[in-house]
C-alpha cells in the first residue's frame, strides 16, 4: 500500500475565519504524519477536508493517485469513495449495533462474504487485544475498550489511509500511554499512511515520523520530530513545543558569534547576521555550578522543582528569568548563588522582526 | 496526473466546474429535503395565506347583491371598509376584538396565578403529596379545552337564554345571576381552569432548576426575603412564565369551543364565534377580515413577547436539573393549605366529568332528580319525543362514525407529523449555520402564530377551488388531515430537531466514510436512533389531534364530522345530554391515548407539551 497524498494551496473558511489557510504538504507513503498546533488552529478542519467530509474552497486533494477535490475543477469524491478511515475523538461508534454489526457495517457495503466478514472482526480485534467482544454494545465497554474498538472497526476496512482525530483525548494518562505504544506498533505493521491530530506535543514527538506544526490554519514547520525540537522554525514552533518551555531571551548581536542580553552575553553562531534577535535555549541546554566558574554567568534560583526523574529550577538574575532542567534530584537551595555556561551548539538564534530561525 | 493549473483553463471548462459544484450543492440530502420541504410549506402555509388575503380584496359571488356594477373578481376594498369603518363595524369587529382581548388576557392572568402559585406550592413548600399534585395538575390540560365550559353551563346556567333551570338554580332555587351563567367571566375562569397547566409545569421546571445555593448566598451576603425573590428568584422564572404567556395567549385567541358554549348563547361575540358566524353563511369576504386580524394581534403580541424575552431563553429553562433546596415551612397552615390544593384539583379535574355523566342520564334537562333518571341518551332506540328521535350514543351509527373519523384523523396526522418531523429535522439539523437551513426553521415556524380558527379559515380559502392540479378539497376529509399535519408543522420541526440533535452528527459521517449511501445512512443508523423521539411524539399528535376543535370546525361536514366537532353541534341543537355523553366519549379515548403515552414514557406530559 504505497499512497502518497498531496494537498495542494488548500484554504477552507466558515464564514470570516479561515480555519485553513493556503496549506499545500506532501505526505509520502507509510508517514506517520502528526498535525499539531494549539486549540482552533485548524487541525480537524484539515483532517476532515482529506476525509471528505468538509468541502474546501479553494485547492487540490489527491490521494495515491486519484484526483478526490478539485476546486478549479469542480471534483469532489464523496468520503466513501476515497479508500480512508477516520477514527473519531468521541470513538462514533453506533450505540444500536454490536461490537460485530459495527465491525461489519463497511465490509457489508463493500459486499464480503460472511466468511471473509468474519475473518477480518476476528484479525481485527485480535490487533487491538479484544478478541472475543464481538457481542458487546458500546455502552457495555469502557472508554478504552471503545476506543480500542472504533479503532478495530477501521482496520477491519483496510483503507489506505488512516485518519485520526485525538483518538486518544478522552483517556486517562496511564491508558492513553499504552494505546500510543499500540498505535505506533498498528502503524508499524501496516504501513499504511497515516494522518493523525493532536494538541498534546508528546503524543505528537513519540508516535509521529513527522510533525506538521500548525498555527491559525497555516503550517508553521513540517519536519522529523528530532528537527522540529533541535531546530524550530520559528519563535512560534519554539515555543510550542517543549516541556518545560524554551527560554526566549531578547538581545542583539555585538560581534562575531556573541549576543548581548542585556545583563550578560551568550555565545552563539550568528552567521554572520547583525541587529536585533532573540534567542532560544532549551532548559537543558543550560549547565549549573555551585561555584563560580571561568565563564560562568551568576543567576540566583528563586525556585526548585524537583519531579523524581529531574529537577526544573527558576533562576532570576533582576528581572531575566530563565527555566533550566537538571537530570536526577537537585541539591539546590532557594535563592542559592548559582553560575550558568550555556552550550553554544544547541542555542537557536531567531530574527526578531520576522521571528524566523536564523540559520547559515 | 496531469495538473492542469487555474489559469489555463478554458471558459468551458470553468463553467464545467461550476456546474459541477451547484449539483453537487443541490444533491446533498439536506438541501433536497430543505428544498422539498420549502415547496411543501409553501403550498400548505404560505398560498393559503395569500388566498385569503386575495379574498377579502375581490368581489365574492355572495357581494354581487350589494355590488350590482362589479364582477366576481374585481378588486375592493368593500370588505375592509365594511369591517373596519361602517355601521356594522362595531359589532362585527371591534366589539369581537375587545372581546377576544377581554377573554385571553383574562384567562391567561388567571391561569398564571393558580399555575404560578401551585407550582411554588408543590416546589419550594413541605407540602405532601407532591407528586399526587403533579398528576393531577395535568388532567384538566389533557381533557378537550371547552370540558369545563360544558360542565359549567350544567351547573349555573340560568333561563335568560329562555333554556331549562342549571344544577345551581334546582338546588338553591334562585336562579344565579347572568354573569356567572355566561359570558366573559365563565370563558375565562373555564379556560383559565383549562390552561394553567402550561404555567404549572413551566414555572415548577423553572423552579426546580434554580440551585437553592443561589438564593443561600444571597442570604448570605445579607439580602432580605423579598430582595432575593425579586433579584434572585424571579428573573430566573420570568422566562417560563413568558412563555407559558405565549402559548396560553396565543391558543386562547383561537380558541372557540369556550366561547361558542358560554358566549354565543347571550351574544357575547369572540373574533373566533363571530368569524363562524360570517363564514357559517358563507360570507367568506368579512369572515377572511376577521381572521386576518386575529392572526395579526396574535403575530404581535409573540413578537412582542419575543423581544423583551426571547423565545430561546425561555426554552432553556424547561427541563433544567433539579437542585434541592431549603423548603419552606408551612408550619400551621399545612393542612389548611394541602385541603384546599386537593379540594381544587377535585373540583377541576373531577368535578366536571361527574356532572357531564350525571346531566347525560337526566331524561329533561333542568330535571336533577332520581325520578328523572333515563338510560336512552346512551342506549335509547330513537324515540320520537327524546333528541328528535335520534338513537342513545351507543346505538347512534353517526356516532360512530364521528369517532372513527377522530380516530383515522389523529392517527393520520400523527403519522404525517411524524415523518414532515423526520425530514425537518433532518433538513434543519444537518444544514444548521446555513441560510437555507435557517428558513425552513422559520418556516415552518408561521402556523404557530396563526391561531386555530384562522388557520382553519385560511384552509377554505384555498381548497374551495382547484388548485393547479389538486381537486377543490373543501368538505372532504383529506382536508381535514392536511389542515391537521400543517397547524402542527411547528411541532414536528421542534420534535425533529431535538430528535436529530440526540445523535451526534459523526455517527452519521463515520457511516459516510465507510461509503454508505444517504438513504443507508438513514435508515440504519440516523432512523434508528432517532425512533424513539417520533414514537412519543406520534402519541402526543393522536391525543393533541383527537381534542381540536378551533382547527377543524370550520371545515367539518356532517360525514367528516369528528367528535370534537359533534359536541358543538349538538349543543348548538339543544341536545345537551347527548353533547355531554360525546364529549365524555371523546375524554375516555384521550384518556386511552395518555394512559399509552405514560406506560410508554413514564408519565410525564412536560416534554411534549410544546405547542
Ligand atoms: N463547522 C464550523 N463552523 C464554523 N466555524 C468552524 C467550524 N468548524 C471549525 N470552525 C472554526 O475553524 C477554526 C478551526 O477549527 P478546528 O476545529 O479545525 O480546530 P482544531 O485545531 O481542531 O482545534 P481543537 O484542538 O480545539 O480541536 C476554529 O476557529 C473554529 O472555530
Ligand atoms: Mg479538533
Amino acid at each position: 500500500m504505497e499512497t502518497t497524498i498531496v494537498i495542494k494551496n488548500l484554504t477552507k473558511k466558515f464564514g470570516n475565519v479561515i480555519a485553513v489557510n493556503d496549506v499545500s504538504l506532501t505526505i509520502e507513503p507509510k508517514t506517520f504524519l502528526t498535525l499539531l498546533g494549539p486549540s482552533g488552529c485548524g487541525k480537524t478542519t484539515l483532517l476532515r477536508c482529506i476525509s471528505g467530509l468538509e468541502d474546501p474552497d479553494e485547492g487540490e486533494i489527491y490521494i495515491g493517485d486519484k484526483l478526490v477535490y478539485s476546486h478549479v475543477k469542480g471534483v469532489s469524491i464523496p468520503s466513501g469513495q476515497r479508500d480512508l478511515g477516520l477514527v473519531f475523538q468521541n470513538y462514533a461508534l453506533w450505540p444500536h449495533m454490536t461490537v460485530y454489526k459495527n465491525m461489519t457495517f463497511a465490509l457489508e457495503i463493500q459486499k464480503l462474504s460472511k466468511e471473509e466478514m468474519k475473518k477480518r472482526v476476528t484479525e481485527a480485534l485480535a490487533e487491538v487485544k479484544m478478541s472475543g467482544y464481538e457481542d458487546r454494545y458500546p455502552r457495555e465497554m469502557s472508554g478504552g475498550q471503545q476506543q480500542r474498538i472504533a479503532l478495530a472497526r477501521m482496520l477491519a476496512y483496510r483503507p489506505r489511509v488512516f485518519l485520526m482525530d485525538e483518538p486518544l483525548s478522552n483517556l486517562d494518562a496511564r491508558l492513553r500511554m499504552d494505546m500510543r505504544t499500540e498505535l505506533k506498533r498498528l502503524h508499524h505493521i501496516s504501513d499504511a499512511t497515516t494522518v493523525y491530530v493532536t494538541h498534546d506535543q508528546l503524543e505528537a514527538m513519540t508516535m509521529s515520523s513527522n510533525i506538521a506544526v500548525m498555527k491559525e490554519g497555516v503550517i508553521q514547520q513540517m519536519d522529523t520530530p528530532d528537527k522540529v525540537y533541535h531546530f524550530p522554525a520559528n519563535l512560534f514552533v519554539a515555543d510550542f513545543i517543549g516541556n518545560p518551555k524554551v527560554n526566549l531571551l531578547e538581545g542583539w548581536i555585538t560581534g562575531p558569534d556573541l549576543v548581548d542580553l542585556g545583563k550578560f552575553n551568550v555565545p552563539v553562531f550568528t552567521f554572520s547576521h547583525t541587529g536585533d534577535v532573540v534567542v532560544g535555549i532549551r532548559p537543558e541546554d543550560i549547565s549549573v555550578s555551585t561555584h563560580a566558574i571561568d565563564g560562568g554567568v551568576e543567576f540566583i534560583t528563586y525556585s526548585v522543582l524537583p519531579t523524581g526523574a529531574d529537577t526544573t529550577i527558576i533562576a532570576r538574575k533582576g528581572d531575566t528569568e530563565l527555566t533550566i532542567k537538571e537530570i536526577g534530584v537537585s541539591k539546590l537551595q532557594m535563592d542559592q548563588k548559582i553560575w550558568l555556561t550555556f552550550n553554544k551548539d544547541a542555542i537557536n538564534l531567531y530574527d526578531k522582526a520576522t521571528g524566523n530561525l536564523i540559520t547559515h | 496526473m496531469a495538473v492542469i493549473s487555474n489559469s489555463r483553463l478554458s471558459a468551458s471548462e470553468k463553467w464545467t466546474a461550476v456546474m459541477r459544484r451547484f449539483l453537487r450543492w443541490l444533491t446533498t440530502p439536506h438541501v433536497i429535503l430543505s428544498i422539498i420541504m420549502l415547496a411543501v410549506m409553501i403550498y400548505l402555509v404560505i398560498i393559503p395565506l395569500y388566498r385569503m388575503i386575495m379574498t377579502t380584496i375581490t368581489v365574492q359571488d355572495i357581494d354581487l347583491r350589494v355590488l350590482k356594477d362589479s364582477e366576481v373578481g374585481d378588486f375592493t376594498w368593500y370588505h375592509w371598509v365594511r369591517m373596519l369603518t361602517s355601521k356594522i363595524a362595531k359589532i362585527m369587529t371591534y366589539e369581537p376584538l375587545v372581546h377576544s382581548i377581554v377573554v385571553s388576557l383574562g384567562a391567561t392572568m388567571f391561569a398564571l396565578v393558580i399555575g404560578g402559585l401551585m407550582a411554588w406550592m408543590v416546589v419550594r413548600t413541605d407540602m405532601p403529596g407532591r407528586n399526587t399534585i403533579h398528576m393531577l395538575a395535568t388532567i384538566p390540560y389533557i381533557m378537550p379545552s371547552w370540558t369545563i365550559a360544558m360542565a359549567w353551563t350544567v351547573i349555573f346556567k340560568n333561563r335568560t337564554t329562555g333554556g331549562t333551570p342549571g344544577l345551581l338554580e334546582y338546588i338553591l332555587g334562585t336562579p344565579p345571576p347572568d354573569w356567572l351563567a355566561y359570558g366573559p367571566i365563565p370563558i375565562i375562569v373555564s379556560s383559565g381552569l383549562h390552561y394553567y397547566t402550561f404555567f404549572f409545569l413551566f414555572v415548577s421546571a423553572a423552579l426546580l432548576s434554580i440551585d437553592s445555593s443561589l438564593e443561600e448566598a444571597g442570604e448570605l451576603a445579607g439580602a432580605g426575603r423579598w430582595r432575593i425573590m425579586r433579584k434572585i428568584t424571579f428573573p430566573l422564572v420570568v422566562p417560563a412564565i413568558a412563555s407559558g404567556f405565549i402559548m396560553t395567549f396565543s391558543k386562547t385567541m383561537g380558541t372557540f369551543g369556550g366561547p361558542n358554549v358560554l358566549g354565543v348563547p347571550v351574544k357575547y361575540y369572540t373574533l373566533s364565534t363571530m368569524l363562524r358566524s360570517n363564514t357559517g353563511i358563507g360570507n367568506y369576504g368579512d369572515g377572511f377580515v376577521l381572521a386576518i386580524i386575529l392572526i395579526l394581534f396574535a403575530m404581535t403580541t409573540i413578537m412582542i413577547n419575543q423581544k423583551l424575552v426571547g423565545t430561546r431563553k425561555s426554552y432553556e429553562t424547561i427541563g433544567g436539573r433539579g437542585f434541592m433546596s431549603q423548603k419552606v415551612k408551612l408550619r400551621n397552615f399545612k393542612g389548611l393549605l394541602t385541603g384546599m390544593v386537593v379540594v381544587f384539583q377535585f373540583l377541576i379535574a373531577i368535578l366536571p366529568l361527574v356532572v357531564l355523566l350525571y346531566s347525560t342520564f337526566m331524561l329533561r334537562t333542568g330535571d336533577f332528580s332520581l325520578s328523572n333518571f333515563t338510560l336512552a341518551h346512551w342506549i335509547g332506540k330513537g324515540d320520537i319525543s327524546i333528541n328528535n328521535g335520534e338513537p342513545g350514543v351507543l346505538r347512534n351509527p353517526k356516532i360512530y362514525l364521528g369517532a372513527w373519523n377522530s380516530i383515522r384523523l389523529s392517527l393520520l396526522t400523527a403519522l404525517f407529523t411524524s415523518i414532515l418531523g423526520v425530514i425537518l429535522g433532518y433538513a434543519i439539523v444537518k444544514g444548521r449555520g446555513t441560510r437555507l437551513s435557517k428558513l425552513v426553521e422559520q418556516m415552518a415556524f408561521i402556523p404557530y402564530v396563526i391561531p386555530g380558527i384562522a388557520f382553519g379559515a385560511v384552509y377554505i380559502s384555498m381548497f374551495t377551488k382547484p388548485v393547479g392540479p389538486i381537486p377543490p378539497l373543501y368538505g372532504t376529509f383529506a382536508l381535514l388531515v392536511i389542515v391537521s399535519v400543517a397547524k402542527h408543522l411547528p411541532f414536528s420541526a421542534r420534535t425533529g430537531v431535538s430528535a436529530m440533535l440526540q445523535v451526534g452528527k459523526e455517527l452519521e459521517e463515520a457511516a459516510a466514510i465507510a461509503g454508505a449511501s444517504p438513504w443507508r445512512r438513514f435508515v440504519r443508523i440516523i432512523f434508528p436512533l432517532t425512533s424513539t423521539g417520533f414514537v412519543s411524539g406520534f402519541l402526543l399528535n393522536f391525543i393533541s389531534t383527537m381534542r381540536e376543535l378551533s382547527l377543524i370546525i370550520l371545515l367539518v361536514t356532517p360525514t367528516t364530522a369528528v367528535l370534537a366537532s359533534m359536541t358543538m353541534r349538538y349543543i348548538e341543537n339543544g341536545n345537551e345530554q347527548q353533547a355531554d355523553a360525546v364529549i365524555l366519549i371523546l375524554i375516555f379515548l384521550v384518556l386511552i391515548g395518555n394512559f399509552i403515552i405514560s406506560r410508554f414514557r413514564g408519565g410525564s406530559l412536560k416534554k411534549g407539551l410544546g405547542m
